[in-house]
């Protein structure tokens, strides 16, 4: 409730101060007429549920992004009681709606200011310590004029170090072919399964065969769990899992037919795609099924996941590839991508490219950054089965027998696919690819077994100890899997933007603020109403309108003296925060190279 | 052809004997830390679980007073020793790391009324029933001597209340007037009154330590300063104020424990309105003592619980209650504002956590990290509703739970009644008056 300024505008100002006096009281039933309410925007409201989460934010909306105090001012995280007293002092008596604005926001202004400043002083400190980082990416340059597509594999191997030698090789095994293969999240551990139910796992880096078993039944797809314990093979009929000493843990009958199957880390979730149409996402964790989700699309086939959000991506035999989180029964986004089926889709770490391949030859390039459209397209004289990124943002395609890898300008860069960076022939047609984490190595299967290629510059040089790290110990895998647990994201936190959740509510905020006026019968935040003063005498003498005028000169002269001294104290400021970040020494600076 | 593998040496990334610490190489790339929020909402959710968990504020009961507890005092030195005077007039000494009596005194008839030390711990005075004023020793006598007070002055009125000077040797003493008292002297130095009602406590401010708020049952607060021979000015509130405490960090502020259930945190520049009214108790609050930092306090209440309030919040973020516990009469802030002692009706002095969930003894700097680390999660995402529903909930007795209803109740239709009478009369007439201004009849200077 808010009393509009009425007398302002409806009253002729010759007999102000009768008509004020004789102005007829509002009436609260007159309410209804008065369109004024500000804050009272019918809004929809708000399930309870989904203010907490907000996992069905419209991928369109509105964000606002991190920096709260240039944008949004007058949202206080908290509305308080406490006033300014000097304010409610003067303004005791004037009535309705007349209530003075919380003391608490340039507080919480305040707060935020050191909240930003700290951030920012944060994320400086962390650049810096890119500094220490040890190791440097790989690399592979042709002299001039050489075409670095027709190095081949043995001049590689003949160049490096016997160490990075030893790391390519080739598995021979044409008995139970085709393979897929997965690489474990720390890159230590490679597992594959062969159409005709061969199954194994191994320590690729030293060799160690850690189960190799025949489950007797096709096997479509294979992954490892959060860590290399565990194994889920997507067998003909019914989804197991295994150890690493071979022994089925489980066998799980509610996801049946599964074609593939991707695993999200951070979520303990095992997102399977079936022959049915269902994509089943099952909480490793708990052991529950969190989600079915029927796609009406058909056999799914296609499918892989957007590392930065957890978003599954299905591509569909309609030239469409859909979106899909386990919070929302229809998929977040659909993207139109080919004429004809979907026959591969990755997408890279950062979540900011995705690749599709379909049946009509095309290989395109996506943003995922909100456009949805795409970067670069190449027609492929067979088109590419298999589609794969690396963690420096290089791309692998499987056509045929022959694998194709493009390379970008640097890390963060869409792949050019002009020029490939490498090819490789190998002994049968491709059906499985993956690049290895943290190492520069391009894992193949195909129908002649498994291959382990040398590609210089796909990994990440620098692991993170904490995060996966192909060195730990058993104690310290043991350490990092209870921690691992303990902060497991709920499924329902999945949707495309994952920084949505550090936004401020405003839908929410906006009801509250609403209720609580519908509480209180007044406003307490609203502005005091406009109230004309009274004409005063004498305004018409000459001495007065120079005077006037003078004054509105004078204040525009104090508008321009304003300006220019904010400039000054701005340029001042700039100095000063330049001379504190680059005159200050610091620990780090010893190891610039 | 140049060609450079990724080729790491093993022996940088594992320790070298099972004696060193393994190493851990960090990289902050964000690509390498994906869900960055999601990860770190879950941890500030399992930080405020296991604060919940962990929340195990109750310490110690000091028992061996055979009647009420009726004041509490801390020793201005030593942080171990508290002293603590009953109904039956007994005063005792406590060690607070043994958790033992260690000296009692049977130091007046009646009531001990007040109990305060002297800055430099050497002695501590009394007051009782009995018309009387002592000084005590705080060693106690020798072997075959017998407890005698330093120094006793017989008035002429029963005093109630008594505060020692800051710094210098000057304390007041409250009753039907406020006696200001050199330690030297039997007779007080000036005595002031504004009107006829007993007073109920007198404190000095402890950073101005000329100033001195007391409270009298005629409902008003009196601020006094010690260099006039006047009061300054008081403040009228709806009831009557028990007791006052200075902020001993900002030297202007005030809280008063009011028997109208709330506590009002007062700026002694701007009296007509109160800076903050704290409302969660649901009974007349009987003592109200600041933390040493001035950030908050902590306040007894005649509904058998205890409440820690932030200075510049209106409720309260901590309730204290046993079922033996009865109707706390006093309470104070242990002066490292780790601990809370309060003294009750049952004859037990309580020790408390400030801090419910916080770990006692020495932390490991993992541990301490990890706490600071938590501690910063639950602060950024104390908004959310799940994070604030576990933070926010606490157990509390029947009797208090469903008179907390109760009043609730109350207020709401209190508050309907009077936004109806707003909408149905003339506008402007009745005027809006907001919760702080409510419970302010008048400011007198």
């Amino acid at each position: 409730m808010e009393t509009a300024p009425k007398p302002g505008r409806d009253v002729p100002p010759k007999k102000d101060k009768l008509q004020t006096k004789r102005k007829k009281p509002r009436r609260y039933w007159e309410e209804e007429t008065v369109p004024t309410t500000d804050g009272a925007s019918p809004g929809p409201p708000c399930n309870k549920k989904n203010r907490e989460l907000r996992p069905q934010r419209p991928k369109n909306a509105h964000i606002l992004k991190k920096s709260r105090i240039s944008k949004q001012p007058q949202v206080p995280k908290k509305p308080r009681e406490w006033k300014n007293p000097e304010s409610q002092r003067s303004l005791s008596g004037a009535g309705l709606g007349s209530s003075p604005l919380p003391r608490s926001k340039a507080k919480t202004r305040s707060r935020l200011e050191v909240a930003e400043a700290e951030e920012e002083e944060t994320s400086i400190k962390a650049a810096r310590s890119e500094l220490l980082l040890a190791e440097e990416p790989g690399f592979l340059e042709g002299e001039d004029g050489e075409d670095t597509a027709k190095i081949c594999q043995a001049d590689i191997v003949e160049a490096v170090d016997i160490a990075s030698a030893a790391k390519h090789f080739d598995l021979n095994l044409r008995q139970f072919g085709p393979y897929r293969l997965n690489y474990s999240r720390t890159g230590r551990h490679l597992a594959f399964g062969g159409r005709r139910g061969h199954v194994a796992a191994l320590d690729w880096v030293t060799k160690k065969l850690m189960c190799e078993i025949n489950v007797m039944e096709a096997v479509r797809d294979i992954r490892f769990l959060h860590s290399e314990a565990l194994l889920a093979v997507a067998q003909n009929r019914w989804l197991h899992i295994y150890d690493n000493q071979g022994i089925e843990l489980h066998c799980i009958r509610r996801c049946d037919r599964v074609t593939r199957l991707e695993f999200l880390p951070f979520h303990f979730l095992l997102a399977t795609a079936s022959e049915t149409g269902f994509l089943t996402y099952l909480d490793v964790s708990v052991g529950k099924i969190v989600a079915a989700l029927n796609a009406r699309a058909g056999r799914l086939d296609v499918m892989s996941q957007n590392p930065y959000n957890a978003v599954i991506h299905l591509g569909h035999s309609n030239g469409t590839v859909s979106l899909w989180s386990p919070a929302m029964k229809e998929p977040l986004a659909k993207i139109l991508c080919h004429r004809g089926g979907v026959r591969a889709v990755a997408v890279d770490s950062t979540g900011t490219y995705m690749a599709t391949s379909g049946l009509d030859h095309q290989l395109k390039i996506f943003d995922l950054r909100g456009t949805y459209q795409p970067l670069s397209t190449r027609t492929l004289p067979h088109g590419a089965g298999h589609l794969a990124f690396s963690q420096r943002g290089l791309l692998v395609a499987g056509m045929g027998d022959v694998v194709n890898i493009w390379a970008g300008q640097g890390k963060g860069s869409p792949p050019s696919l002009e020029q490939p960076y490498l090819t490789h022939r190998l002994s049968g047609p491709v059906h499985g690819l993956q690049f290895c984490p943290f190492e520069d190595v391009l894992g193949v299967g195909h129908s002649g077994g498994v291959t382990s290629m040398l590609v210089p510059g796909a990994g990440e040089p620098n692991f993170d100890g904490l995060e996966s790290n192909p060195y730990r110990s058993r104690k310290q895998r043991q350490e990092w899997e209870v921690k691992a647990l303990l902060e497991k994201v709920p499924a329902e936190l999945i949707c495309l933007d994952p920084r949505a959740l550090a936004e401020v509510d405003v839908i929410s905020l906006e009801q509250g603020k609403k209720e609580r006026i519908e509480r209180l019968g007044y406003d307490p935040e609203a502005k005091a109403p406009f109230q004309p003063k009274p004409k005063q005498k004498g305004r018409s003498s000459t001495a007065s309108l120079v005077k006037r005028k003078r004054k509105v000169m004078d204040e525009e002269h104090r508008d321009k003296v304003r300006q220019s001294l904010q400039l000054q104290q701005q340029q001042q400021q700039k100095e000063a925060k330049a001379k504190s970040t680059g005159a200050r020494p610091s620990a780090l600076d010893r190891f610039v190279r | 052809m140049k060609v450079k593998m990724l080729s790491r040496n093993p022996d940088n990334y594992v320790r070298e004997t099972k004696l060193d610490l393994q190493r851990v190489p960090r990289n902050y790339d964000p690509t390498l830390h994906p869900f960055e929020v999601p990860r770190e909402y879950v941890r500030a959710l399992n930080a405020t679980k296991l604060e919940r968990v962990f929340a195990k504020p109750f310490l110690a009961s000091l028992d061996g007073h055979r009647d009420g507890v009726n004041c509490l005092a801390k020793h201005p030195k030593n942080l171990a020793t508290i002293l603590s005077g009953a109904c039956d007039g007994e005063v005792r000494i406590w060690n607070l790391t043994q958790r033992n009596c260690i000296r009692t005194i049977q130091a007046h008839e009646g009531f001990v009324r007040g109990i305060c030390t002297r800055f430099c711990g050497t002695s501590f005075f009394t007051v009782g029933d009995d018309k009387t004023v002592k000084q005590w020793k705080m060693d106690g006598p020798g072997y075959g001597e017998e407890e005698e007070p330093l120094h006793t002055i017989l008035g002429k009125t029963v005093y109630t209340g008594i505060d020692h000077h800051w710094k210098e040797a000057v304390f007041a003493t409250c009753g039907q007037q406020v006696d200001i008292w050199d330690e030297q002297r039997t007779n007080p130095i000036c005595s002031m009154t504004w009107g006829f009602d007993s007073i109920s406590s007198v404190k000095f401010n402890p950073v101005e330590t000329f100033l001195l708020g007391s409270c009298a049952s005629d409902r008003n607060i009196v601020l006094y300063d010690m260099r006039q021979a006047t009061p300054l000015k008081k403040v009228i509130l709806d009831m009557r104020t028990n007791t006052i405490c200075w902020n001993p960090m900002e030297a202007f502020i005030f809280t008063a424990a009011n028997e109208d259930y709330n506590l009002y945190t007062f700026d002694m520049r701007a009296l007509d309105t109160p800076v903050m009214v704290h409302m969660d108790h649901v009974s007349a609050v009987l003592d109200v003592d600041y933390s040493p930092t001035g950030k908050e306090f902590v306040s007894a209440s005649f509904n058998k619980s205890i409440r820690i309030f932030p200075v510049d919040k209106s409720r309260s973020r901590e309730v204290y209650h046993t079922k033996r516990m009865q109707h706390v009469i006093c309470v104070k802030w242990t002066s490292d504002s780790k601990y809370i002692m309060c003294g009750s009706d049952e004859m037990n002095i309580r020790l408390w956590k400030a801090n419910a969930s916080e770990k006692l003894g020495v932390l490991t700097s993992r541990e301490k990290a990890a706490k600071d680390y938590n501690q910063k999660l639950k602060e950024k995402f104390q908004h959310y509703p799940h994070i604030k529903r576990i933070a926010r909930h606490r157990h509390l007795p029947k009797s208090i739970y469903s008179q907390i209803q109760e009043q609730r109740i109350m207020k709401e239709a209190r508050r309907r009644k009077e936004v109806n009478r707003i909408k149905h009369s003339k506008p402007g007439s009745v005027p809006i008056v907001s919760e702080k201004k409510k419970h302010i009849v008048a400011v007198v200077k």
